[in-house]
């Protein structure tokens, strides 16, 4: 079997630890993403699923247990060490497109690859504009993200997230409040992603139409894994 | 984002172009600072090299005298005897430096010293019919004297003429006597008997009281005067450096054993003053640079809230905790250096202002201020410094954001 993208054995999260208002959010999570999946994260609000996200993008750390990004064991990881893995491992798309109001589009999609590398040079320019064109928004790549439509700053998101050639795509509600074609345009993309370079992508969703179109649902209920679903058969893309 | 260019440089720029109300706030702030700072010290060094041109135009910068005399009680105590004696202060000759003239080469070799000038000089009586006063006399030799004392500057009528039979007054002293250049007044030492000598100049030196007692004779009508016959009482000297004539006075008094007062010590008071005001001109320097480091720091807190999602963002594409500091430092410094390019330049049109509209009645600008570059570049040094620390806080603090919290925000 090849080695996984993503694994978690035994992950917990427990909120203010040592306090009386001690919590444990996530109750020992186990499952893993191979290379070229595409999941669909589901669950009601309050079930754990941000947390989860947060703990697989590295932006936070597990109570106890452990997670591997693409082989690598994170739970001894400085921070330092953190940023690095995240950045060349990781690309985030989340729900609020989260776009740097004060970039273009194409400076955006550069941001990734200017953070890894300090000061950005011409090859980081042609990738973001390829990432872009790919996204079909070659035409917006000088206007500000605040001139976009939200469907186009979640492409932007998208392509930036791409930005570092990540192995695993984390995506925290993308079509959450885009309007059903747009949600559609986002998605297809992220598939035609999936398909053609084999990122893993990690989806977290509350459309069910959506998550029926992914190869795998795993659902969250109160911090457990209640169900883990393949579809038998590769999910047909959806026409509106 | 131009190629090359250092992430922290274009995300500081991105961000005080972004919140331009803020950067334009703040970099007036401190910009009225900066001038604020650059004008008060132009002025204080402008007024103080005013008065010290004032006051060393009419004294030398290092004197030398003879040695002070001292009594020393002739029998000493037998053993296991004491001896109760009071020593009684001598009062002061007019008495010669030992081997002047050796000692007037000596000094006039030192690499700090710029002239020097020889002079006989004590107390005589002026008087010219009914009326008589206690004068000073000072016996110059002009060529070497006027390098020090620019008496023909101070001239107010005939000229400074000082040959055997001449004699320069003060201003108030001549209208005391009731004389005009021409008239012959008498000069009658303690002992001896007085001549008479013709008047070819008369100076304002600025000061009444000195103006009501110097007189000035050529050196050798004042050695006969005075006895001091190839002597002279005094040695004039000027200095390359005038704030280090105590360093030199002091060098001179170890090399010669002459005794040499500097001007420094002999305007003990006028120099305690000046000192007041650097201290005051110090204490408003610090408390302005104070207002301008609070300032800063408020706008970037403001400013790492606001853009606590972007900072979230950032660090969730990979950016360390060393790049979100580094780009809010920046924009400390950024702000500082900038605000002190505006004050410098408001500064000078201060400057340039009150020299232009603030004037003595005769037209001339009441004093000329000092426009130092090195004022300038040090005000730019220190206001980005001051920038850079005051944004050591909160760029901390958007270092620390718990990217989490931060992109939830």
């Amino acid at each position: 079997m090849p080695e996984a993208v993503l694994l978690l054995e035994g992950v917990k999260k427990s909120y203010g630890v040592g306090t009386p208002a001690e919590a444990e959010v996530l109750h020992g999570i186990d499952f893993s993403l191979g290379k070229g999946d595409f999941c669909a994260l589901m669950g009601p609000s309050g079930s754990g699923k941000s947390t989860l996200l947060n703990l697989i993008g590295l932006l936070d750390r597990p109570s106890s247990g452990r997670l591997s990004i693409d082989g690598r064991e994170t739970s001894g990881l400085d921070d330092r060490a953190l940023t690095a893995l995240r950045g060349h491992h990781i690309g985030f798309v989340f729900q609020y497109h989260h776009l740097l109001p004060a970039f273009t589009a194409l400076e955006n999609v550069m941001m990734p690859m200017v953070l890894d590398r300090g000061r950005p040079n011409e090859a980081m320019r042609a990738r973001a504009e390829e990432l872009l064109r790919t996204m079909g928004l070659t035409e917006w790549r000088e206007h500000l993200a605040t001139n976009m439509s939200g469907g186009q700053q979640q492409r932007v998101a998208v392509a930036r997230a791409l930005a570092m050639n990540p192995s695993l795509l984390l995506a925290d509600e993308p079509t959450g409040n885009l309007d059903t074609k747009a949600a559609q345009v986002v998605f297809d993309l992220m598939k035609e992603v999936n398909r053609e370079h084999g990122t893993t992508v990690l989806l977290v969703t509350h459309n069910h139409e959506l998550a029926a179109q992914c190869a795998r649902t795993i659902e969250l209920v109160d911090g457990r894994i209640v169900s883990d679903r393949r579809a038998s058969a590769p999910a047909a893309p959806a026409t509106a | 984002m131009r190629s090359g260019l250092p992430f922290e440089w274009i995300a500081a720029s991105r961000f005080l172009v972004e919140g331009r109300m803020q950067t334009i706030s703040i970099v007036a702030g401190v910009s009225i600072g900066v001038g604020v700072i650059i004008f008060m010290s132009a002025a204080l060094a402008g007024m103080q090299a005013n008065l010290i041109r004032r006051v060393l135009s009419a004294q030398a910068h290092i004197v030398l005298l003879p040695p002070q005399e001292v009594a020393r009680p002739l029998r000493a105590g037998a053993r296991g005897e004491s001896e109760a004696a009071i020593v009684q202060k001598p009062y002061q000759r007019v008495r010669g430096i030992d081997q002047w003239q050796k000692v007037m080469r000596d000094v006039a070799e030192m690499p700090a010293v710029v002239n020097v000038s020889p002079m006989a000089s004590g107390p005589v009586l002026a008087s010219r019919g009914e009326a008589t006063r206690a004068v000073s006399i000072m016996g110059v030799d002009p060529d070497l004297y006027f390098r020090i004392i620019a008496l023909p500057d101070k001239i107010v009528s005939g000229e400074a003429r000082l040959t055997s039979n001449d004699i320069v007054l003060g201003v108030d002293l001549a209208s005391d006597l009731g004389v005009v250049v021409g008239d012959k007044i008498r000069i009658t030492p303690n002992s001896g008997t007085g001549i008479d000598l013709m008047i070819t100049g008369i100076v304002d030196l600025g000061n009444k009281g000195v103006n009501q007692r110097n007189t000035y004779v050529a050196l050798h009508t004042a050695q006969a005067l005075l006895g001091l016959v190839g002597g002279v009482s005094s040695v004039d000297i000027t200095v390359r450096d005038v704030y280090a004539a105590e360093d030199v006075a002091q060098a001179i008094s170890a090399a010669t054993g002459v005794e040499a007062d500097s001007w420094i010590m002999t305007n003990a008071q006028f120099f305690s003053a000046v000192n007041a005001q650097v201290i005051a001109n110090t204490t408003i320097r610090f408390f302005v640079g104070l207002a301008i480091a609070f300032g800063i720091a408020a706008v970037l807190i403001v400013s790492v809230v606001q853009k606590s999602k972007e900072i979230g963002i950032l660090r969730a594409m990979g950016a360390s905790r060393g790049q979100i500091l580094r780009v809010f430092l920046l924009q400390g410094a950024v702000l500082g250096l900038v605000g002190s390019f505006a004050g410098s330049s408001l500064g000078g049109a201060a400057i340039w202002l009150w020299q232009v509209l603030v004037r003595n009645p005769d037209g001339t600008p009441l004093f000329p201020m000092e426009q130092d570059p090195r004022l300038f570049a040090g005000a730019a040094v220190l206001a980005t410094l001051t920038g850079l620390v005051a944004a050591v806080a909160p760029a901390l603090r958007g270092a620390r954001l718990d990217p989490v919290v931060a992109i939830r925000a």
